[in-house]
């Protein structure tokens, strides 16, 4: 087992920021700059940036995406995508529906292998290891990587047993209450759950459920938690503790959402990748990917600007 | 705080990983094995009638009568066992399509009378066909003698609940909008399922037929209670009030005679009789298949 | 006042259509009633049907029911001539033959409808599948030639005598019998013909269970057997079950493929190489040779215990079934 790792470079504090934003010769009151963005029906909205995160050159890369382009038989879904996904940040892929997002996710940990016809070009290093190398075992892939999907998919068990059945497979029999415990307070879960932790999963509500599956896969401590667009079943209320959630998971985790909601992305995203779906080759490309605020107040790409400002989709 | 991962190891296994995809493949190990197993024994069996049946069959074999304990052939068997089935069928085949039209067409799911008949459906098949046998012996045998009719009788009974599940499976997959359709035309209920539905369910209801009448060909338990007398070296086309010879009981009654020379027709029998049963099964299947795919299952 | 006939037409074919219209009507009222009613018929007949079994064999053993009572249910002997008769050795026989086929024919089963619904590549789960649901199309008389001339030897002189050396300190595996035709053979016999059974209800319940479920699973880092053990078989355990039911009551039900098989034993041997027999076998045997009325009305009376047994093993087949929605399992 390795030693914890130091958070390199050292997390910013807010001070340290309007210290350096000010060296640079900019008002306090710009320090913190608001996103001007539209919500789905148009109307122009700000929302608060959250703290910069320290630069990216100095940060680990968990994900080195190297021109990588996914086949479905003779189709390519997804085309040509660099890109680098950092430790301990959240990183967003956003775009409109069909573009990609969730096979790029997928193929991240190998969910799209039982897929027929499946195929990828190019490489994807996690931690320096090509992920679809020789000799690479798919079920230690998603032992660190894990994943989260959509619509929710609790098992047909209790609460406990849905949570702690990764970790009895993994061997991690003692101090598994303590483990599930843990996962579930993570997962903003347990205080709802805590005195009926032996009723099945199945009579929690569509939110509950979602945070259960949160749980389920932080359990065994995974290194990376991918989440296909967790909340777009959910309500309002039970988006935003789900938001809550991952902003308080990225420090132990990496976390990599794909959401077709601009604003959660906005909210919670360190860094975020715009995809879209290519008109001529039908092929879904990697336009921009930069520090959230850059892709909202600043994006370099007209494509960009048009998807965040609401011109499309 | 880490994770108890080694998140920078390369991506071979880890901790207990290594033991789990052991146990894993020794699972699926075993899976393919027992498959194979089955397949094989199909394979045997098979082998071993076509082996031991083909050097008897001959087109003598299918066109003569038998002649003492190996002489011959098994024409009368033959052409008993096809008016057995035929008339089986005969009676099989309504009762069970209109049985399965009551239940998809008329009756309401949850009705006590659809789920009376459910349950009987599922009871008739659930009846040992050796007490089919019996209780057709007491209604029609006892101071009658024995038929071809009642074997027909029971094999029908056999029939029955196949046909009519298989039936009902077809009706089902009927799309509800040809039903509307219809409706909205202002058909009668009765048109629209004669003229409407009952055409287009009639490839799968046929193919559920024949393999009815592929499991019913094979029944021997029914025949040997009700119909074992018949003199096998004449052939009897009359199967109302005479016994009638068959394949099944032909089979059967030379099998337990342990003389090698009686064996070799009952092989040519057997190779008869489960040749046509497993063509019978292949096409039907196969038609159910491609039946299935053009209503856009 | 009459009703002036509109513009063009005549008051002969209005008068023409409204005939028309009304026996379109009559014939639609008829159809209709016509139909429904051949289809009550039917369906009522099925149930006609069942009853009259009932009634038939239950009227058929009554002068057994009458002269033994319930002690034939106990009573091991079988000598027609001496009028004493019992149906503890094909009770006995009937548990023990079927019994084996289902201790070996489960798991297989299960293994095979694993490997049918998960393992198999496309191209082959479409030949395997058919070839197994093919297993079940051979009839029972077929299979029984091939028990007796090929099987039963084979048997008797190689397996029977290796399992005897190796575990012959079990009563169950005792000295073999000079024949092969035992309650072993029969045992092997019904085996396969109740793995297909198993293995295709199997197949197509595994089938059912949601994709989410198991990719859920998946993604949680477990092997697929951990995937199978916990979502998969836990998901359809009770239609599993069913199926297991339903291939019992083909065990205990097959009466020509185990006749020609086992030997038709008289006595209760604790050894499986023993000849023995079953209810349904039983009849098979004696009923072209009964020697009295009191031995026919025993066959009758044996049948009904059968007739029992078939109605239970459906019922409960049924039940667990239904509770559980796997509708392939019963009539819908």
């Amino acid at each position: 087992m390795r030693a914890p790792e130091a958070d390199t470079p050292a997390e910013r504090t807010e001070s340290q920021t309007r210290r350096t934003e000010s060296q640079t010769g900019r008002t306090e009151s710009q320090v913190r700059p608001r996103l001007l963005i539209r919500d789905e029906s148009g109307r122009a909205a700000t929302t608060e940036v959250p703290a910069v995160p320290a630069p990216t050159a100095a940060r680990e890369t968990v994900f080195d995406v190297r021109d990588v382009s996914v086949f479905y038989g003779a189709k390519r879904a997804v085309g040509w995508t660099t890109l680098r996904i950092y430790r301990h940040l959240i990183t967003a892929v956003i775009g409109p529906s069909g573009c990609g997002k969730s096979t790029f996710l997928r193929s991240l940990n190998r969910m799209n292998d039982a897929i027929p016809g499946f195929k990828l070009e190019g490489q994807i290093l996690y931690h320096g290891h090509d992920v679809y190398g020789g000799g690479v075992n798919r079920v230690e892939v998603r032992r660190r990587i894990g994943m989260v999907f959509q619509k929710p998919n609790p098992f047909p068990k209790s609460i406990f047993d849905n949570v702690a059945w990764a970790p009895r497979n993994l061997g991690m029999k003692s101090g598994l209450s303590e483990r599930v415990e843990r996962a579930l307070r993570d997962a903003a879960l347990w205080d709802e759950v805590k005195d009926r932790l032996k009723e099945s999963a199945l009579g929690l509500s569509g939110g509950q459920q979602q945070r259960l599956c949160i749980a389920r896969a932080i359990a065994v401590e995974p290194d990376v938690v991918l989440l296909d667009e967790p909340a777009s079943a959910l309500d309002p209320i039970a988006t935003a503790s789900i938001e809550e959630l991952m902003l308080n998971l990225k420090h132990r985790y990496t976390i990599v959402i794909v959401t077709h909601n601009m604003q959660q992305a906005a909210r919670v995203a360190d860094r975020t990748a715009f995809f879209t779906l290519d008109p001529a080759e039908r092929v879904g490309t990697l336009v921009e990917y930069d520090d959230t605020r850059t892709i909202f107040n600043r994006p370099r790409d007209t494509r960009t600007r048009d998807y965040v400002t609401g011109q499309f989709g | 705080m880490s994770a108890i991962v080694d998140a920078a190891a390369p991506l071979t296994p880890s901790g207990n990983l290594r033991r789990r995809l052991f146990v894993s493949q020794l699972v699926s190990g075993a899976s393919i094995l027992a498959s194979f197993v089955a397949v094989a024994v199909l394979a045997l069996v098979t082998y071993d009638v076509a082996k031991q049946g083909a050097s008897a069959l001959s087109w003598n074999f299918i066109t003569h009568n038998p002649v003492g304990l190996a002489g011959g052939g098994i024409a009368s068997a033959i052409i008993g066992s096809t008016l057995i089935i035929i008339f089986a069928t005969l009676i099989a085949l309504p009762v069970g399509v209109l049985t399965a039209v009551y239940l998809t067409e008329y009756a309401k799911p949850t009705s006590r009378l659809a789920r009376a008949l459910r349950t009987a459906l599922d009871l008739l098949q659930g009846v040992p066909t050796i007490v089919v046998g019996l209780f057709v012996f007491g209604l029609m045998v006892v101071g009658h003698g024995e038929s071809g009719f009642a074997g027909s009788v029971a094999l029908s009974i056999v029939m029955l609940p196949l046909v009519a599940r298989s039936s009902q499976e077809v009706l089902l997959l009927v799309p509800g909008t040809l039903r509307e359709a219809a409706d909205a035309l202002g058909v009668a209920r009765w048109r629209a399922i004669l003229t409407v539905v009952l055409p287009a369910a009639a490839g799968g209801i046929v193919t559920g037929a024949i393999l009815a009448v592929a499991r019913a060909a094979g029944e021997t338990a029914p025949l040997l209670l009700v119909d074992s007398l018949a003199n096998p070296t004449q052939t009897q086309l009359l199967i109302f009030g005479h016994g009638v010879p068959n394949i099944p009981v032909l089979i059967y009654t030379a099998s337990n005679l342990g003389i090698p020379e009686a064996q070799a027709r009952a092989w040519g029998a057997a190779f008869v009789l489960l040749g046509l049963i497993l063509i019978a099964n292949i096409g039907a299947r196969l038609a159910l298949a491609r039946y299935r795919a053009r209503l856009g299952q | 006042m009459t009703t002036l006939p509109a513009v063009g037409t005549s008051t002969a074919s209005v008068s023409r259509g409204r005939t028309r219209q009304r026996r379109t009507a009559l014939v639609d009222r008829a159809g209709s009633r016509g139909l429904l009613g051949l289809c009550l018929l039917a369906g009522l007949l099925t149930v006609f049907v069942l009853a009259e079994i009932a009634y038939q064999v239950i009227d058929g053993a009554r002068p057994a029911i009458a002269h033994f009572g319930l002690h034939f249910l106990a009573s091991p002997a079988w000598a027609p001539n001496f009028s004493n008769l019992g149906a503890a050795t094909v009770l006995f026989g009937t548990a023990v033959s079927a019994l084996m086929a289902l201790v070996l024919a489960t798991p297989l089963a299960i293994a095979i409808a694993i490997y049918l619904a998960m393992l198999a590549p496309r191209s082959l789960r479409a030949i395997v599948g058919p070839l197994v649901e093919m297993l079940a199309a051979i009839p029972s008389v077929v299979l029984g030639l091939w028990g007796v001339i090929v099987l039963a030897p084979f048997v008797q002189r190689h397996i029977e005598p290796w399992l005897h050396s190796t575990f012959g300190f079990l009563p169950i595996l005792g000295a073999p019998q000079t024949t092969g035709l035992s309650v072993f053979t029969a045992g092997l016999v019904l085996t396969v013909m109740v793995i297909p059974i198993i293995a295709a209800l199997s197949r197509d319940l595994f089938l059912t269970v949601p994709r989410e479920l198991t990719e859920g699973a998946e993604a949680l880092g477990a092997t697929r057997w951990e995937v199978i053990r916990g979502v998969v078989l836990p998901t359809t355990v009770s239609g599993v079950a069913a199926a297991t039911v339903l291939g019992l009551g083909r065990a205990l039900g097959e009466a020509i493929a185990v006749a020609q098989v086992i030997g038709d034993g008289s006595k209760i041997r604790p050894s499986l190489f023993a000849p023995g027999t079953t209810l349904a076998s039983k009849i098979a045997v004696d009923f072209p040779n009964t020697l009295n009325k009191l031995h026919a009305a025993s066959l009758f009376y044996l049948a009904l215990i059968l007739l029992v047994i078939g109605v239970i093993t459906s019922l409960i087949a049924q039940a667990i079934a239904s509770r559980f929605d796997a509708t392939r399992l019963v009539t819908r």
